[in-house]
Formats: C-alpha cells, sequence, structure tokens
C-alpha cells in the first residue's frame, strides 16, 4: 500500500498547471505539496458527486488538465458516473482513485467488498481510454509523468494506506480554515479566464 | 375541441426555443418515455451537448462543475429523480452559490388534483421543503416560463424549477 502523502508528493513534480480536486481524509495531504492553491479545487461533498462535478468541469474547461483524486467509498456511492465519464470522453481529465479500502473518516469501516474489486478493471470494462493500477509508490513515481501526457479519460487506482479517524467530529483536529467554496469557484474562475 | 386541445400541447420545439434563448450549453438528463421526442430534437442540435447520466442525482453534480467553467447546463429529470437527488440538490445546487435551472417532468401532475400517483403527490412538497422557487408549464403558451426561470436563477444565483405539466401528452410528438 502507497502512504498518501508521498504519493502526492510524487504527483507534485508532475502537476503542472493542472486542476486538482483532492477529496476525503487521503486528500488532506495535496496541501502540504501544492503550489498553485488557486487551481485547487475542494468541491464539497454530496454522498459521492465530487466525481460527477469534476467531470462536468473537465467538460467546461477542455484546454485544462483536470485531476479529481477520488475515494473508493465516494466512488461506490455513485458507480453510474463511470460510463457517463467514458461515454463523453474528455481528453483533459485523469482520474485518480484512492483505494484505502475502508471509510476512514468514520471509523474505518470496510466498504463493500473491499479487498476484492479491480476498480480500474471496471473503469477499463466501462471505457476509459487508459487505465492503471499502482500498490506501491516506486511504481506510481516511476509512472505518473507518462500518464499525465496520456489522452483521457485516464483512470490511476492506487492501494492507499488509510488514515482512520475515530474521534467524534466535534473534537476531531482541523488545519487551517479552508476557502469558502465561493471563493474556490472566483479563484478557479481567475485561474482558468473563465468569465461568469 | 379537437383544435383547442392540439393548440394546448406543450412542444418539444418551444423547450428547446427557450433552451436557445437563454444560450443553455449542456442538458444533462436521464431520458424516459415522455421525454423521448425531447431527446432526439436536442441530440440534433448543434450549438447543445446532451450528456445522458446514469443516476438523476448526478445531473446536479455535472451541472455544477459545467457553471463554475462558465457553462449554461440544464438539468432534465423526472419528479420521481428530483425527490432521490435530495441530497445533492442541497450539496451541489443549493450550496454551490450559482445558478441552476432544473426542469422536472411532473409525472402524476392533473389539473384538478386528484391523482393516484403519489410521485405527484409529494412533488410541490418537497419543492417547498426546500426552498426551491418553481414554475408550471403546461403548455406552449406557457413557455416564456422557461426563460422567467433562467432570470430568477441568474438573478438570485440559485436553482429555480421549471415543473412540466402536460396532462394529456408529456412532451411527446
Amino acid at each position: 500500500m502507497i502512504n498518501a502523502a508521498d504519493m502526492f508528493r510524487a504527483f507534485a513534480k508532475h502537476r503542472g498547471k493542472a486542476i486538482v480536486i483532492p477529496t476525503g481524509t487521503s486528500g488532506r495531504h495535496w496541501r502540504e505539496f501544492s503550489q498553485d492553491e488557486k487551481r485547487d479545487a475542494s468541491l464539497g461533498g454530496s454522498l459521492g458527486q465530487t466525481t460527477a462535478a469534476c467531470f462536468g468541469l473537465a467538460l467546461g474547461l477542455p484546454n485544462e488538465k483536470v485531476c479529481l483524486f477520488d475515494s473508493e467509498g465516494a466512488l461506490l456511492m455513485n458507480l453510474g458516473i463511470v460510463p457517463t465519464i467514458a461515454g463523453k470522453q474528455p481528453k483533459n481529465f485523469y482520474h485518480f482513485l484512492m483505494d484505502n479500502e475502508c471509510y476512514a473518516t468514520t471509523g474505518g469501516q470496510p466498504v463493500a467488498n473491499a479487498q476484492n474489486i479491480d476498480y480500474a478493471g471496471l473503469a477499463k470494462a466501462a471505457g476509459y481510454s487508459k487505465t492503471y493500477h499502482f500498490d506501491n509508490l516506486e511504481d506510481f513515481t516511476t509512472n505518473v509523468g507518462k500518464i499525465l501526457n496520456e489522452t483521457g479519460p485516464v483512470f490511476i487506482s492506487m492501494k492507499i494506506k488509510p488514515e482512520i479517524e475515530n474521534e467524534p467530529i466535534g473534537r476531531r483536529q482541523r488545519g487551517p480554515t479552508p476557502r469558502t467554496r465561493a471563493q474556490i469557484v472566483r479563484d478557479l474562475r481567475e485561474a482558468t479566464g473563465v468569465k461568469a | 375541441m379537437v383544435v383547442h386541445q392540439q393548440a394546448a400541447l406543450l412542444s418539444p420545439e418551444r423547450i428547446v426555443a427557450e433552451f436557445k434563448k437563454a444560450g443553455v450549453t449542456h442538458v444533462i438528463t436521464i431520458p424516459d418515455s415522455e421525454t423521448n421526442y425531447l431527446y432526439e430534437l436536442m441530440k440534433d442540435q448543434p450549438w447543445l451537448d446532451v450528456i445522458t447520466s446514469c443516476r438523476e442525482g448526478e445531473t446536479m453534480a455535472i451541472a455544477m462543475g459545467l457553471s463554475i467553467a462558465g457553462k449554461v447546463p440544464v438539468c432534465l429529470i423526472q419528479n420521481t429523480g428530483m425527490m432521490e437527488s435530495g441530497d445533492s440538490i442541497r450539496g451541489m445546487a443549493l450550496d454551490s452559490g450559482l445558478p441552476l435551472v432544473m426542469v422536472i417532468g411532473y409525472r402524476g401532475w392533473t389539473r384538478h388534483g386528484a391523482t393516484p400517483d403519489s410521485a405527484a403527490v409529494f412533488t410541490e412538497p418537497f419543492l417547498h421543503a426546500f426552498g426551491l422557487k418553481y414554475y408550471l408549464v403546461e403548455s406552449d403558451t406557457d413557455g416564456d416560463r422557461i426563460g422567467m426561470a433562467f432570470n430568477d436563477a441568474r438573478a438570485t444565483n440559485r436553482p429555480v424549477v421549471v415543473l412540466i405539466g402536460d396532462e394529456y401528452h408529456g412532451f411527446n410528438r
């Protein structure tokens, strides 16, 4: 399994001007490595709908690379989005899946059939252009630069070490106050030249 | 009498014309039997991208991403799917602070109000519970209400609903 912080460190070297959308417990590490906050977009959650929102963003901004760091628990809530994405073939969409086999934020309960799902196989069968699976950092680090030059949609499944939270939500330590959704939208539009 | 009934139809052409007038770029939809001709008509429009979703809750999220990118999306679903989409309407439409028009087929709607269809019974209470403003469109003569919905959505940066209550014909041929 891959440590999420190490994975983001390796990715950051190849990020370029890509828009990055981190999700879930593992996704919090991205802020340690991002050098371009205005192109980072935490889009909030609605029972796993961030995947669909990022797909919409990629369709709307075809000249920008969109890199989603999805979570398997979230994806399983809306698995139908996979063929929808494959059907539209957004060439600029890079769908990273951080598979820690559990709901880390609610105490580590396993997702359905946690250890036996081939997410990359699922994406390939649905029609993604390219799919990859990594279970060690070395292979990911060697290949991530090449992957980001592939034509999308590309699906990259990664086995990630879970970072389980068990404290009640009110007692959890939080990082810096996140930007509001409105600020994220303003920043992203400014960075990509979108006129509202 | 026949002439009167035909004049009262809501034509797919009118809906598409209103979309074009409002600058719509994308329609995110799950086709159903009532809207098949509308679907075919939309697919024929070179200025319009039709995205077929697998579940209604995805439509609001896809729309949010497109809106951030400066596009003008519409969600086109049925009232049953709207009710299934409650948390997406909350998190991806209401909380986004972005304008969005959702065109909702009003399954079970009858002008006299008596309906055996629970989808219709709960449609307007659902909209009230979410604080969603809505317009009812029954025929071509109501078509300008679609434009009003876009104006409202843009003025308030909120989702606004257009209920399609075509009692006799859906919006089929």
